[in-house]
């Protein structure tokens, strides 16, 4: 029973994670058709943002997220302005490639300017701590980060579904001609999804620092489960992927613990065959 | 004192290929006016152009004085030039009240943007009611003077009407044509495209024919239903 509980509240706090992670995929995935390969280098480069900060100007992570997102944020719209404007309307895998190709190059220069050496900061404020819950043992850093994750997540919701930006968001997504006719500037529209989503997965590797260790590949698996939940979830659907995202981390904390670590990967992806092949819209889509 | 919208000779083309061969129009500010036609005839490009969905090719637009040829439909519409769209284009998966809003979307003014909601609640009662539901859940005629009210939102001076009477059942078309009277009446001016054309001509001032991507007659409503080519060609008489 201790196990089962254990193995539960682990599955639901990588879940929490999880979400975040794929929210922004999935924002720039159903109101703009790209696909961001680099989605997971962003990951990463938060990651080393708040990494840095925290040897460097020894600020903890607790509170460097903060810059992670903001930072973040204007990546996301640069990586816009720059790479998917010029990519958009011309061959159907321009913009996909166009961010492969970005993918590789943040990966690379990392590997190249940070070593491919796993670095983890010492000392933070919530290291190490934990706490006992119904026989489980809780992570505080895993749970702060699966708190913040949640926060910010319902945060995104909150502006998509009840300001008039998430309308137009929305609006944008449906029908971008009738968007234009109602004054809304589908350009900017893009750029601020684009934003969001990069500013998500940077609140999410920002927080990620007081616990996990970075690494140049450390995107690649994250990424992975993103794409997962955003296609199980539905393209476009926040709580879509909330839901994806905690039936994901159960399933790898539960097939971990009860089969064998080396199988909870077959476990996600099978799941995830299994939902594309009866479902292709995913559970939650537009 | 030149008209409020002034057309000169635009051609427009999709993908190269025109389809609309030199079209000259004006609308005066107050008026309601037609234009009519065939499927195909180059009508709802027309308004797109105006709209500033699609440039022409040449030939310019003007909007009181002010040339909008080559302006995104995002900027026409701060000039104040509506365009609701063929197919009604509501955002579908949004409520009523969150498209009204939407189309009131330049305004950042809450009092100002309540105040028309409200006035579009007078306007058409059955939205008040629909408020809160999804668009695409509404029936044919209630989306269309959901697309309509959507449109008036911004409180445009010019409004450009396509297609009202795709897909609906007669006794609605009636409906939505004397909400559009009304509105022309409350001081907006309207340039209309329809293929119904009688009921068109009846509420319009004036009217345009156009064919194959030109204007082949133009007159008072009163001339083009005594037409007897008009008659003859759209109205099966």
């Amino acid at each position: 029973m201790d196990n089962f509980v254990q193995v539960l509240i682990d599955g639901i706090l990588s879940g929490l994670l999880y979400a975040l992670v794929a929210a922004g995929l999935s924002l720039m995935w159903g109101v703009m058709d790209v696909i961001n390969f680099a989605h997971g280098e962003f990951l990463m480069v938060a990651m080393y943002l708040c990494y840095w900060i925290g040897e460097i100007l020894g600020i903890d992570p607790l509170f460097s997220w903060i810059a992670g997102g903001i930072f973040l944020f204007f990546v996301g719209a640069l990586t816009y302005k720059l790479i998917i404007k010029n990519s958009l309307g011309k061959a159907a895998m321009a913009p996909l490639l166009a961010t492969f190709g970005l993918s590789m190059l943040l990966k690379n220069f990392c590997m190249n300017r940070f070593t491919p050496n796993f670095r983890l900061l010492s000392g933070t404020i919530m290291e190490g701590k934990t706490f006992q819950f119904a026989g489980a043992i809780v992570s505080v850093p895993q749970l702060v980060t699966a708190i913040f994750s949640l926060v910010v997540l319902l945060g995104v919701y909150w502006l998509i579904k009840k300001t008039r930006v998430g309308w137009a968001i929305q609006a944008t997504a449906m029908d971008k001609e009738a968007a234009e006719l109602m004054g809304i500037d589908t350009e900017n529209i893009y750029l601020l999804v684009f934003g969001i989503g990069g500013a998500c997965v940077g609140v999410a590797g920002g927080l990620m620092t007081t616990y996990l260790a970075v690494h140049p590949e450390v995107g690649s698996l994250f990424s992975l489960i993103a794409f997962v939940v955003v296609a199980l979830g539905g393209f476009g659907s926040i709580p879509g992927a909330l839901f994806a995202a905690l039936l994901i981390g159960l399933v790898e904390s539960f097939t971990g613990f009860y089969v064998a670590a080396v199988v909870k990967y077959v476990a996600v992806f099978a799941i995830y065959l299994v939902v594309i092949l009866i479902r292709p819209k995913g559970l939650f889509g537009w | 004192m030149s008209a409020m919208l002034e057309v000169k000779n635009i051609h427009c083309a999709y993908d190269g290929v025109p389809v609309i061969h030199g079209i000259s129009l004006e609308v005066e500010e107050g008026e309601l006016v037609a234009i009519i036609g065939a499927n195909g005839a180059g009508k709802s490009t027309t308004m797109r152009t105006i709209a500033g969905l699609m440039h022409p090719v040449s030939g310019t637009i003007s909007f009181m004085g002010e040339d909008i040829s080559n302006m995104g439909a995002s900027k026409t519409i701060k000039l104040g030039v509506s365009y609701v769209p063929e197919g009604r284009r509501l955002f579908s998966k949004l409520t009523v009240k969150e498209n009204l809003e939407l189309g009131a979307f330049a305004t950042k003014d809450r009092k100002v943007i309540n105040e028309r909601l409200e006035e579009m609640y007078d306007l058409f009662s059955i939205l008040k009611n629909r408020k809160d539901q999804i668009a695409e859940t509404l029936s044919g005629g209630e989306q269309q003077m959901c697309a309509i009210a959507r449109g008036l939102m911004s409180k445009p001076k010019l409004l450009l009407l396509d297609e009202l009477s795709l897909g609906l059942q007669p006794s609605l078309v009636e409906r939505v044509f004397e909400a559009v009277a009304e509105i022309n009446k409350r001081g907006v001016t309207i340039l209309l495209v329809e293929q119904m054309v009688q009921e068109a001509l009846e509420i319009a001032k004036r009217g345009y024919v156009v064919q194959t991507g030109r204007i082949v007659h133009s007159g008072t409503s009163k001339e083009l239903l005594c037409s007897e080519e008009v008659r003859k060609a759209y109205m099966g008489m």
